[in-house]
């Protein structure tokens, strides 16, 4: 990369022109994955469709198939009509296709690891990549150590005067002290800034919004703490079952699987300090004051439940249960389901729960931050006209809808004075584009640029498996998962939890 | 939907959003901004299509002010006013007011749009073609804060950039200007990758394609050398050259779609440089509401300051090699 202060055709005022990354390339190790074809091809033809890619920018495929490279850029052609957000273009794939490449091979095989540094050196001198490589590992994280030591051994995890980049995704271990081994397996051949971690989450438009309704407004900042906040409630939902992912998911769970990471990141954000500036280190260090104040319940087996999917009529389909699905263990203890209470010790968030719940099989497939309030202390109206009047609430929509809604009471039209809920809607698909950037898109071209704002640090990921590895000791030691049927929203055990504490779930 | 209503005014078109949007069921929409565009009946359907499909990105009211041509001494003084209000899938993402001016009215064509506009949202006027020449003070053009002409459509392009920068009000832009991001942005990341010295530029293009004046002017006020204007056929924007001590950098595009970037010491590489259409251009122009100092810039450098290869002067009439095919006749100028 070079200075941008040095280019005269850069200016700041020049707020037209995009971010463009420099020269460099992807390498996608299990390039033949669904996660490659379904999300990251397209995802780099989209960003050559939006002219964000760097002219010679360059594909590389890595993986077991027997393929030459115009079977890998076939491949890559049918994944992008087929899933990319953007119109396909014929002169954008002309562009696309000629830095395509295809290395065929194992993770053990040296020889494959020969010829993938030998492509690199093609490519710079063909396509003028400059060396800069980013090698995205989209296989499971048995093959991480193996894959990280091959490219330190071929000498392609460092070069001079260019840049070599690591990207990781989720599990990111599956406990603490996995977790850190794995940490230190990547840093000792990344140095810690070139190692990024995708929570795709992250990249989505809704989530960094929330940086954006908390600090560039004045009217929630006021009421953002423990004066005017209830209780925080943070769902993310899926109707779908573990599907074909048996052999990841049994074992891991949904906890594991989804509150480490992205619940707790979109705790972090709901509940961090303002940051002196959108410096990476400065968010990361917010989010970490954040992460560190979190407290666990005293008594686990009353603030946390969770629960495995049984056979039920879903939306009209009928579906197996958790334990009959292929490949599951019949005596399978995996939770399907997880739902906890935690805490935040500082002065904004003492005495206000945060619940966080995910699941599959559940209702519908819906992700979303509820900021519920607490009642007016006096209602100043007779006794009935404020029944149906519920809690004020601000709800952030992550998926699917996109958008923010308020709730709060509202007079009925008539004669009598009789108050109910209403609620305030903003949607992204009314107010912006109605094709908002993939999370994807975004993600990838951070890491060309190399900005890590978006990215969990590894202190982040640490401290996720501290909050979390006390609850999945507890649960291993303590009873069994509770049952519910398939397409409801969790086991009642969930309500009992809430009620507990005189609250109740949103319906989502 | 859709509603007509003739000999009408502004507070029954407001109402007839109102009753429109409750006879669908969607009472509240959530919409940016108004654009309004000035035009006539001939470039009215285009330019509404174009407006359409931006409005899938920026959902807003789009008020179309058409100007009737009065062929009468007595239709000259019979002021009237048509509309056509359109909510729902006949409106792209927002809702749409034709409006058709006749008479006297044609004059008065603020004094329709003021009640119209979104509250408390911002105004953007766009003049597809024949554009007055001060925007700023025109009585439209003082409600936007975003004023968007096209000196590609007028008669002579080149003349009209001198007359745009002479009158150039903070929020004026010009779609010929948008036309050239992708190549602005190109030849940024160009230099981005190495930072040579640039000595002179060549800017290569269709001869009465204003966007080459822009480019030029943008590189020489940029880079603060000299730069060279040369004509070529087209289609549109040909060819940038950026001299250097170390070589060309060369962006070339010949075939309007499918570009070659040539670098001192580096591979030749495809670049995607796609012509592209109103509604994408519209859509950029909207994104941003904020004046364009960059713009501002550029077109004030002057066309004049260019180191022309063109026998005329860009102020006469266009030269005889210049324009093979001139454009459609005009209709009478627009206020």
């Amino acid at each position: 990369m070079s200075v941008n202060g040095a280019n005269p055709l850069r200016d700041a005022q020049d707020r037209r022109l995009p971010r463009i990354a420099g020269p460099s390339g992807l390498v996608i190790f299990g390039v033949t994955g669904d996660l490659s074809r379904k999300k990251l091809m397209p995802a780099v033809y989209d960003l050559a469709n939006r002219g964000l890619l760097p002219p010679g920018f360059s594909l590389i495929g890595f993986a077991r198939r027997e393929w030459q490279d115009e079977d890998f850029a076939q491949e890559v052609h049918d994944a992008v009509k087929e899933h990319s957000r953007t119109p396909f273009r014929e002169e954008v794939w002309q562009q696309l296709v000629q830095g395509c490449r295809f290395v065929q091979g194992d993770f053990d095989d040296d020889a494959a690891f020969e010829t993938l540094k030998a492509t690199i050196e093609e490519l710079d001198k063909a396509q003028g990549t400059g060396g800069n490589f980013a090698f995205y590992l989209s296989v499971p994280p048995k093959f991480f150590p193996k894959v990280v030591q091959q490219l330190k051994d071929h000498g392609l995890a460092q070069k001079e005067g260019s840049w070599r980049r690591a990207v990781i995704e989720k599990p990111f271990g599956h406990d603490l002290k996995s977790a850190e081994e794995l940490n230190k397996v990547v840093h000792e051949v990344f140095p810690r800034d070139e190692v990024f971690r995708i929570d795709h989450y992250l990249g989505k438009e809704t989530v960094q919004n929330i940086l954006a309704l908390r600090f560039a407004n004045t009217m929630f900042e006021p009421i953002w703490n423990r004066s005017y906040v209830d209780h925080v409630q943070i769902t993310m939902a899926e109707d779908i079952g573990i599907g074909g992912r048996a052999g990841y998911y049994d074992g891991i769970g949904a906890a594991r699987d989804v509150i480490q990471n992205h619940l707790l990141q979109l705790l972090a954000l709901t509940a961090m300090e303002e940051p002196g500036s959108f410096h990476p280190k400065a968010l990361v260090a917010e989010k970490l004051k954040v992460l560190t104040a979190v407290e666990l319940p005293e008594d686990l087996g009353k603030h946390t439940v969770r629960g495995q999917y049984s056979a039920a009529w879903q939306g009209g389909e009928k579906v197996v249960g958790y334990l009959e699905e292929d490949g599951i263990d019949p005596k399978s203890k995996t939770d399907t389901y997880a739902a906890i209470r935690l805490e935040i010790n500082n002065r904004r968030w003492a005495g206000v729960p945060f619940y966080l719940r995910t699941g599959k099989r559940l209702g519908r497939r819906v992700t979303e931050i509820a900021v519920v309030f607490k009642r007016a202390p006096y209602l100043p109206f007779e006794s009935g006209a404020t029944e149906e009047l519920g809690q004020n609430a601000l709800v952030i929509r992550v998926q699917p809808d996109e958008g923010v809604t308020v709730r709060f009471g509202s007079k009925v039209p008539g004669t009598s004075m009789e108050v109910r809920d209403v609620t305030m809607d903003f949607a992204y698909g009314e107010s912006f584009t109605e094709s908002s950037p993939e999370a994807y898109e975004r993600l990838i071209l951070d890491v060309l640029l190399g900005d890590a704002n978006l990215f969990p640090r590894h202190q982040e990921v640490e401290l996720s498996w501290n909050i979390l590895d006390p609850i999945e000791q507890y649960w291993d030691k303590h009873g069994k998962p509770a049952q519910y049927p398939a397409g409801t929203w969790g086991p009642v055990e969930a309500d009992e939890m809430l009620a507990r504490d005189g609250r109740s779930w949103r319906r989502p | 939907m859709k509603i007509d209503l003739t000999e009408t005014n502004s507070s029954k078109i407001n109402a007839a959003m109102v009753q429109a949007r409750r006879d669908i069921g969607t009472p509240a929409i959530g919409m940016v901004l108004t654009l309004v565009i000035v035009t006539d009946e001939e470039n009215a359907y285009d330019a509404l299509k174009s407006a359409n499909d931006a409005s899938h990105e920026h959902p807003s009211r789009i008020i179309v002010v058409i100007k009737r041509v009065s062929r009468s001494p007595r239709s000259r003084r019979d002021a009237r006013l048509d509309a056509e209000v359109r909510i729902g899938a006949d409106a792209g993402s927002g809702e749409t007011v034709v409006l058709r001016l006749h008479g006297e009215l044609v004059d008065h064509a603020q004094s329709v749009v003021l009640p119209l506009l979104l509250p408390d949202a911002p105004v953007v006027v766009w003049w597809p073609e024949g554009a007055p020449s001060d925007l700023a003070n025109d009585p439209l053009g003082s409600l936007g804060q975003r004023r968007i002409t096209d000196t590609y459509s007028c008669e002579n392009p080149i003349g009209a950039l001198a007359g745009r920068a002479a009158a150039y009000a903070p929020g004026d832009t010009d779609l010929s200007w948008t036309r050239i991001t992708p190549w602005r942005s190109m030849l940024a990341a160009a230099l981005d990758q190495q930072s040579l010295s640039v000595d002179t530029a060549v800017v290569e293009g269709e001869g009465d394609n204003p966007s080459c004046e822009l480019l030029a002017m943008w590189l020489a006020d940029r880079l603060g050398v000299p730069v060279k204007r040369t004509l070529s056929s087209g289609p549109g924007l040909t060819a940038v050259h950026l001299e250097t001590k170390g070589g060309d950098i060369v962006l070339d595009r010949a075939d309007g779609a499918l570009a070659t970037l040539s670098m001192p010491g580096q591979p030749d590489r495809a670049v995607a440089l796609k012509r592209r259409e109103t509604a994408e251009l519209l859509a950029e122009e909207l994104r941003r509401l904020d004046p364009d100092n960059t713009y501002e810039a550029s077109l004030k450098f002057g066309v004049a300051k260019l180191q022309a290869t063109r026998p005329a002067e860009p102020e006469a009439k266009p030269a005889p090699a210049e324009k093979p095919a001139p454009k459609p006749a005009k209709k009478p100028a627009a206020k």
